[in-house]
């Protein structure tokens, strides 16, 4: 028993597991932390070791504490370790692992690139799903680029289990990488109608989650959705289905109009609730679209009403919750019907559960009358009165401001009765929305003439009160009243009963704890008081008053002039001075109070909030240009930053008219009046409010202005809002007996027999009269402003870039990077690294790129000019997918366009000879069939020179695998990173460099050249596309690539392709350590009918200034379903001179300096014939020669590259009529003779 | 989309997270605390949404949970998701689990956080539904159970040793009930 335990716990102690980890972390509660770190100290040990086993268990525990959240972000190269392992059960921790903390920004995910490609392909359809799952979570740009023919490749595995995957982490590819969406769009709709629903699903899953975001690109969809939706008895597809046409509807009504019968069936006939509702949401979807067209839908809103009230009615909380949610969105468009249910929602205000209890606040919004308006509002004043937390008091606290402020206060008959409420939701502690109430009663302020009085008397109280909302300033928000009370207070201080006990209670001691932006108005309004202050005192012999203000003002402003806000500070000094020189003029008896209300004299408009943004730019002006010369660098560095200054909405504080003077306001005025009297869209102020206003009598309907307000006015605080309702509810009364006598006056004079007319019945909205003839000034707009709002979208939104038309027939450039290259151009010398250094940045490249890609489909229809190069039978292939696009149609034909390279039709063995033909149409060298070439309009350049660079590190792995040194493996890979990091701004570098600027489109170009075909199988190699020097790994050798694609034509599965080359002795393919000189290499994947695939052959090369050829044999088993057969292909791989060129771009100076040196030897050759363009020739030799433009002037231009070994390369190449001369120079003849021989064949075949 | 999935316990420990959108681990942490903060105020008699968490998503985002026992089992959504379409999906979640675990209590989560992501990872995969049939979900854990035991040596594979504390209490919960049979 005793050993047991030992000998357990020595086990525990070598081999602690996830178990025992949590285990432990539950035993030391109360060191948690301490006992975790010494559990990461094994764990780092344990990641030491070799074996595997141990590497994947410390993985799965750094998973856990990943979790409790430990950043185990540096074990990142030890799950990918992990990852690669063969076993299943590791590979998934692995995997797991770095789907809980792989990121964007996590660099190793970059060596992931081919671990995650084998497992794609991978015998076992679990360590696939394995790497789909995994791949969901971390896929980056790149992944998503490289591995985006892979999952393709998937979306048709013979297995449903990795088709469903493949298919929904499609979305996780278009996200990353949009240009993936259209080539793969055909596919992704042929997965529609999978037999495998699960697969299915996952299709709807994805397209819904594409249409939801740019539902425009999918309405060609709605026919097979349409099906789909009336055949499908799956609830989870139908869900989605109906909620994407919730989407496509408001796009088109046609559409809406077609979905209102099944959906209505489905309401019906559905027992599934979550249908149900979907159903009803789609159909409020649709009613709103057609709202505008055809309002004759009233059967359906009525069903879907009364379903929802059905689903509020319910026990069910969710049920309730999700009625009253999409009740809100019916209630936009059809009111009325949803108002008939405002017992039920009145009802719900009083749920237990705050979610619902939200709801029926979102349609209270939709519910109120001037008839109902105060009697809700007192409901939810209760409400706030117990609202437990802050936020739904918050919640109902905006809710009540909306409701009565909504479509400029249409419902608030007594604006008394609001500011009073104002008032009392200024007695909310803690809320958050202190500014939210005082822009309110700033508004009604300004807004609602008639009742400045009431505001201003109530803002005075609130000032005087301040103490009682100031209690605790830092996290009080309510504060913020106080900023519009002042403002009030100020602004329309001839209405104050009391100015100078408001400016005293305005400047004393305790404002200087207000936030900065207050004080600042309380300063300036201060001084607007003493203005009326000063006024009032005018005439009266008795100066004291007078006197006593400027005292006031100058015993307590320099308590402000020493304020740290800079805006409270600037105006207090400037008005204490002013006063200081009043107060001089006061002694000396001078009347100055005429001058001193001129500071502030002047009407106030309210502007709309998006005025400014309206105002139309006048023609000709140009907003960017500069108006002065732009200033230096160190003159913007002094600027000062602006938000000290303007920090608090500015917009209330007013203009200054300092030095205007009476007149000239006046004539400014008048002017005003006139320009009002024709501005349409400013109401004018009506007669009778404006005698209100100056209290004069013979306006008999406001009996509320003489209401007793010292009760609530001494008494701030205590509700009040209450007694407005009685007095409101009297008002209507005595309003409807005033009528009535009316009424039966004019009955008695009329005797008509219509005796009953307005009698009975409830009042009516319109015979509510508001108390006030309140003018409602509606807010001022600029002439001519713009109407609509256009909503733009946020740049940031990823799914902008999925914006993308699907019906248009897929380009040419379009396909997908399957694992085609060439681009050795793009690869750059090391030694000229420094010079490009500055250019690279990530956005710019990717958007110019983008811009190319746009023109490139512009010349598309250039391109189809080049008949003669395309096979006729593919263009008809392109024409009917073109019209299958078009007609939406579901049953699209076998035949995948030449973008996806690998689904051709499976040529029968009768007719390979036509098979072949397709084929070539498609990748032979003819131009237009691979993927764009042209260097001037090369988006897919740099990234391709990237996967070229992953995809040389699998040789790199292969090797360090049997080394089985990590360290020495990180190390590679580091300098692999580099490297890669190089050649991306190489790429970008010389398209800059060899630009030659676009005159005419250039024709595409391909390196890849027909190797052997036989009726099985075509090979095709890039003419050793890419080469370039690995340093330290070869003392006097260097390294060619040679990428070949292989594609199987027959309708039979190829496997076990073995590939072998006859070395030369100046040439030698590269075999993995252990094996034989002549032993072949397996080729790592196996090709289903009508697939393609591309592997990657390293060659070591001695001498480069020859040509070589290799002899070389291909063996691989046709297995189809009654036999397999071993078959072999012989071919000869060419080794051009010109494929040992890289491209570098050059800087003119540099070569200028070049050919000075004399070191070089030149030769010369001359073509004769050549009519193409100057730069379609210059085009030609940079991507078949692997050059770069180094100066181009007219019709010559001069030309760099270098070999793997150095060499340089220098051409000088100029044009007249057809002639071509092209002047060499190069340290090494031999190559130079070469290169040149090469270009003139180029030359020759075209 | 679902954006997270949280599963913590009713004193706000994780016992499973799965974010769909990177936040660093101590944002992780944050919303973890945030969200249980909401849901454990709640008594278990309300509605099963939620609107606000402010760190997650904005106001096109919900909570959809569900409370069993001892844990809570929280989905971060938008508003392409079916609500009740999720409340069904963390029912198929629990289901599944307990048919795997053999009547799952939280110590199953707590010991096996790994293999609960692998039976997740069958439910949802990168922030989509992938299966919502219980019996396919089943099949394929099984099928890669049965795979790694073929792999890996006997002992590292635990077996139940502990006892059970908390047992869900499935006769409270609420079957499948919004999307019936085709579940």
């Amino acid at each position: 028993m005793a050993l047991k335990i030992v000998k357990g716990s020595i086990d525990r102690m070598f081999d602690k597991n996830l178990q025992d980890l949590v285990r432990g972390i539950r035993n030391h509660k109360e060191d948690e932390a301490k006992y975790i770190s010494t559990c990461i100290d094994e764990i780092k040990q344990e990641l030491k070791q070799d074996n595997i086993a141990v590497k994947a268990n410390a993985v799965c525990k750094l998973t856990y504490l990943q979790m409790l959240g430990y950043d185990v972000s540096w074990a990142a190269f030890n799950i990918v370790e992990v990852m690669s392992s063969s076993k299943f059960t590791y590979k998934r921790i692995g995997y797991l692992a770095a789907s809980q903390c792989f990121h964007e920004s996590t660099d190793v995910i970059m060596l992931t690139t081919n671990q995650i490609r084998k497992d794609l392909s991978s015998p076992n359809q679990y360590d696939t799903g394995v790497a789909l799952t995994g791949l969901s979570c971390f896929v980056t740009p790149d992944l998503a680029r490289d591995l985006a023919n892979d999952i393709m490749t998937l979306m048709s595995h013979t297995k449903p289990y990795i088709r469903k995957k493949a298919v929904l982490i499609m979305y996780k590819v278009f996200l990353k990488y949009p240009e993936s969406l259209r080539p793969a769009f055909p596919r992704l709709k042929e997965k529609l109608e999978d037999p495998d629903p699960g697969v299915q699903s996952a299709a709807v899953n994805v397209i819904c989650e594409l249409a939801r975001r740019n539902p425009k690109n999918y309405l060609s969809l709605a026919p097979l959705f349409f099906k789909l939706m009336t055949s499908s008895t799956n609830n989870w597809v139908l869900i989605k289905i109906i909620k994407l046409f919730g989407a496509l509807t408001p796009l088109e009504p046609r559409l809406g109009k077609k979905l209102i019968e099944p959906l209505t069936n489905l309401i019906h006939s559905t027992s599934a609730m979550s249908l149900l509702y979907e159903c009803v949401n789609t159909v409020i979807a649709v009613l709103i679209s057609l709202s505008s067209g055809m309002p004759n839908h009233s059967a359906s809103i009525q069903l879907c009403v009364q379903k929802l009230r059905i689903l509020i009615e319910d026990s069910d909380q969710n049920l309730k919750y999700l009625g009253l949610l999409a009740m809100s969105k019916i209630l936009k468009t059809h009111p009325k019907s949803v108002q008939s249910h405002k017992d039920l929602i009145l009802q719900c205000l009083d749920d237990k559960d705050e979610s619902i209890r939200l709801r029926a606040l979102d349609l209270l919004y939709g519910m109120v009358s001037k008839k109902n308006l105060m009697e809700i509002v007192k409901k939810l004043m209760l409400h706030v009165d117990k609202a437990e937390g802050t936020t739904y008091r918050d919640e109902l606290l905006t809710k009540i401001i909306d409701i009565c402020s909504q479509s400029n206060y249409q419902y608030i008959t007594n604006f008394e009765w609001y500011i009073s409420i104002l008032v009392e939701l200024t007695r909310l502690e803690g809320t958050r929305h202190g500014h939210l109430i005082a822009s309110q009663m700033l508004d009604v302020a300004i807004r609602v003439k008639a009742i400045r009085v009431f505001a201003v008397a109530q803002m005075a109280t609130l000032l005087d009160n301040a103490h009682m909302l100031t209690g605790n300033t830092q996290r009080n928000g309510i504060c913020e009243v106080l900023y519009a009370a002042a403002w009030i207070c100020g602004e329309f201080s001839e209405h104050l009963e009391n100015p100078m006990e408001t400016l005293e209670a305005m400047l004393r001691p305790k404002v200087a704890t207000l936030p900065g932006h207050i004080q600042a108005v309380y300063v300036q309004n201060a001084a607007k008081l003493f203005a009326t202050v000063l006024k009032s005192q005018e005439g009266n012999t008795d100066s004291t008053t007078a006197q006593e203000a400027s005292q006031l003002m100058i015993d307590r402003l320099p308590l402000f002039v020493q304020s740290a806000n800079l805006e409270v500070q600037e105006r207090a000094s400037c008005i204490l001075q002013l006063v200081k020189y009043i107060q001089k003029l006061q002694q000396k008896d001078v009347e100055v109070s005429e001058e001193v209300c001129a500071l502030f004299a002047g009407e106030l408009n309210p502007v709309a909030p998006k005025a400014q943004k309206k105002v139309p730019i006048p023609d000709g002006l140009d907003l960017d240009a500069w108006i002065n010369e732009p200033p230096s660098e160190s003159e913007s560095e002094d600027e000062q930053p602006k938000a000290i200054f303007s920090k608090e909405e500015p917009k209330h504080s007013r203009p200054r008219h300092t030095e205007v003077d009476e007149k000239e306001l006046a004539r400014r005025r008048e002017a005003r009046k006139q320009e009002q009297a024709n501005n349409p869209f400013y109401i004018k102020a009506s007669p009778s409010s404006q005698k209100v206003y100056q209290e004069t009598p013979g306006v008999e309907h406001i009996p509320v202005v003489q209401i007793d307000l010292s009760v609530p006015l001494k008494v701030p605080g205590l509700p009040m809002s209450d007694q407005y309702v009685k007095l409101e509810e009297e008002r209507r009364q005595k309003e409807r007996a005033e009528k009535k006598k009316k009424d039966k006056k004019k009955r008695k004079e009329k005797r008509s027999g219509r005796g009953k007319k307005h009698d009975s019945g409830p009042e009516s909205e319109e015979d509510i009269t508001p108390a006030h003839m309140v003018d409602i000034v509606t807010e001022e707009m600029p002439e001519n402003a713009l109407p609509s709002d256009d909503d733009e979208r946020d740049p940031a939104d990823p799914h902008k870039a999925l914006d993308i038309d699907l019906d248009k027939p897929l380009a040419d450039s379009e396909k997908l990077p399957v694992r085609s290259h060439r681009a050795a151009e793009v690869l750059k010398s090391p030694a000229e690294d420094e010079e490009g250094e500055n250019v690279s940045s990530l956005e710019p490249k990717k958007k110019s790129s983008k811009e190319k890609r746009e023109k490139k489909k512009d010349k598309d229809k250039d391109r189809k000019k080049s008949k003669e190069e395309k096979k006729k039978k593919k263009h008809k292939h392109e024409e009917k997918e073109e019209a299958d696009l078009l007609c939406g149609q579901a049953d699209e034909p076998a035949f995948q366009s030449e973008e996806t390279n690998e689904v051709v039709t499976p040529p029968t063995s009768t007719s390979a000879d036509e098979a072949a033909t397709v084929a070539a149409a498609e990748a032979a060298p003819a131009p237009g069939a691979i993927s764009v070439t042209t260097p001037d309009s090369e988006p897919e350049e740099p990234k391709d020179t990237e996967m070229e660079e992953t995809k040389s590190s699998k040789h790199k792995k292969k090797k360090q695998k049997r080394e089985k040194e990590d360290k020495e493996k990180k190390k590679k890979k580091k300098h692999h990173h580099h490297h890669h990091h190089h050649g991306d701004k190489g790429g970008e570098e010389s398209v800059q460099n060899g630009t030659v600027e676009e005159e005419e489109p250039l024709p595409p170009m391909s390196n890849y050249c027909l190797l052997a075909e036989n009726s099985y199988i075509k090979v095709m190699m890039e003419d050793a596309d890419e080469a370039y020097d690995i340093q330290g790994n070869l003392q006097d050798g260097s390294q060619v690539v040679v990428s070949v694609i292989f594609e199987n034509k027959c309708d039979s599965f190829l496997k076990s392709m073995e590939f072998n080359v006859l070395d030369s002795l100046n040439s030698k393919l590269q075999r993995p350590e252990g094996s034989g000189p002549h032993d072949s290499l397996t080729i790592p994947f196996q090709l289903p009918p009508g697939v393609s695939n591309e592997a990657r052959f390293v060659f070591t090369v001695q001498s480069i200034i020859m040509p070589q050829k290799l002899k070389g044999t291909l063996t691989f088993i046709v297995k189809n379903e009654e036999s397999s057969t071993h078959e072999k292909l012989d071919f000869k791989l060419h080794f051009t001179c010109t494929s040992y060129l890289i491209t570098t771009p050059c800087y003119s100076d540099a070569f200028a300096k070049l050919l000075e040196s004399g070191d070089l030897k030149s030769s010369s050759i001359r073509l004769e014939g050549v009519n193409m363009p100057f730069h379609h020739l210059l085009a030609r030799i940079c991507f078949h020669h692997h050059f770069s433009v180094v100066e181009r002037i007219d019709s010559c231009a001069s030309m760099y590259s270098r070999s793997i070994q150095g060499h340089h390369v220098c051409l000088l190449v100029k044009i007249s009529s057809q002639t071509v001369s092209v002047d060499a120079k190069c340290d090494e003849p031999t190559l130079l003779g070469n290169v040149l021989d090469e270009i003139k064949q180029t030359f020759s075949q075209c | 989309m679902i954006k997270a999935i949280l599963i913590f316990n009713n004193h706000g420990k994780p016992r499973l997270i799965r974010f769909y959108q990177y936040f660093a681990e101590d944002m992780q942490q944050q919303i973890i605390r945030e969200t249980f903060h909401l849901v454990s105020k709640r008594d278990d008699n309300v509605c099963n949404f939620l609107e606000g968490g402010s760190l997650i998503g904005g106001s096109d985002y919900k909570l959809i949970y569900r409370h069993y026992a001892t844990l809570y089992f929280v989905f971060c959504v938008d508003s392409s998701e079916s609500e009740l379409g999720i409340l069904d999906l963390i029912q198929v979640f629990v289901e599944t689990l307990d048919k795997c675990f053999e009547n799952v209590c939280e110590l199953d989560l707590i010991f096996h956080m790994d293999k609960v992501h692998y039976i997740l990872q069958e439910v949802v995969m990168g922030g989509m539904v992938l299966e919502t049939n219980m019996n396919e979900i089943i099949a394929q854990v099984e099928v890669q159970n049965r795979l790694e035991k073929s792999e890996v040596r006997p002992f590292l594979s635990s077996s139940k040793s502990f006892p059970l504390i908390y047992v869900f209490g499935f006769s409270q919960v609420s079957a499948i009930k919004y999307s019936l049979s085709v579940l």
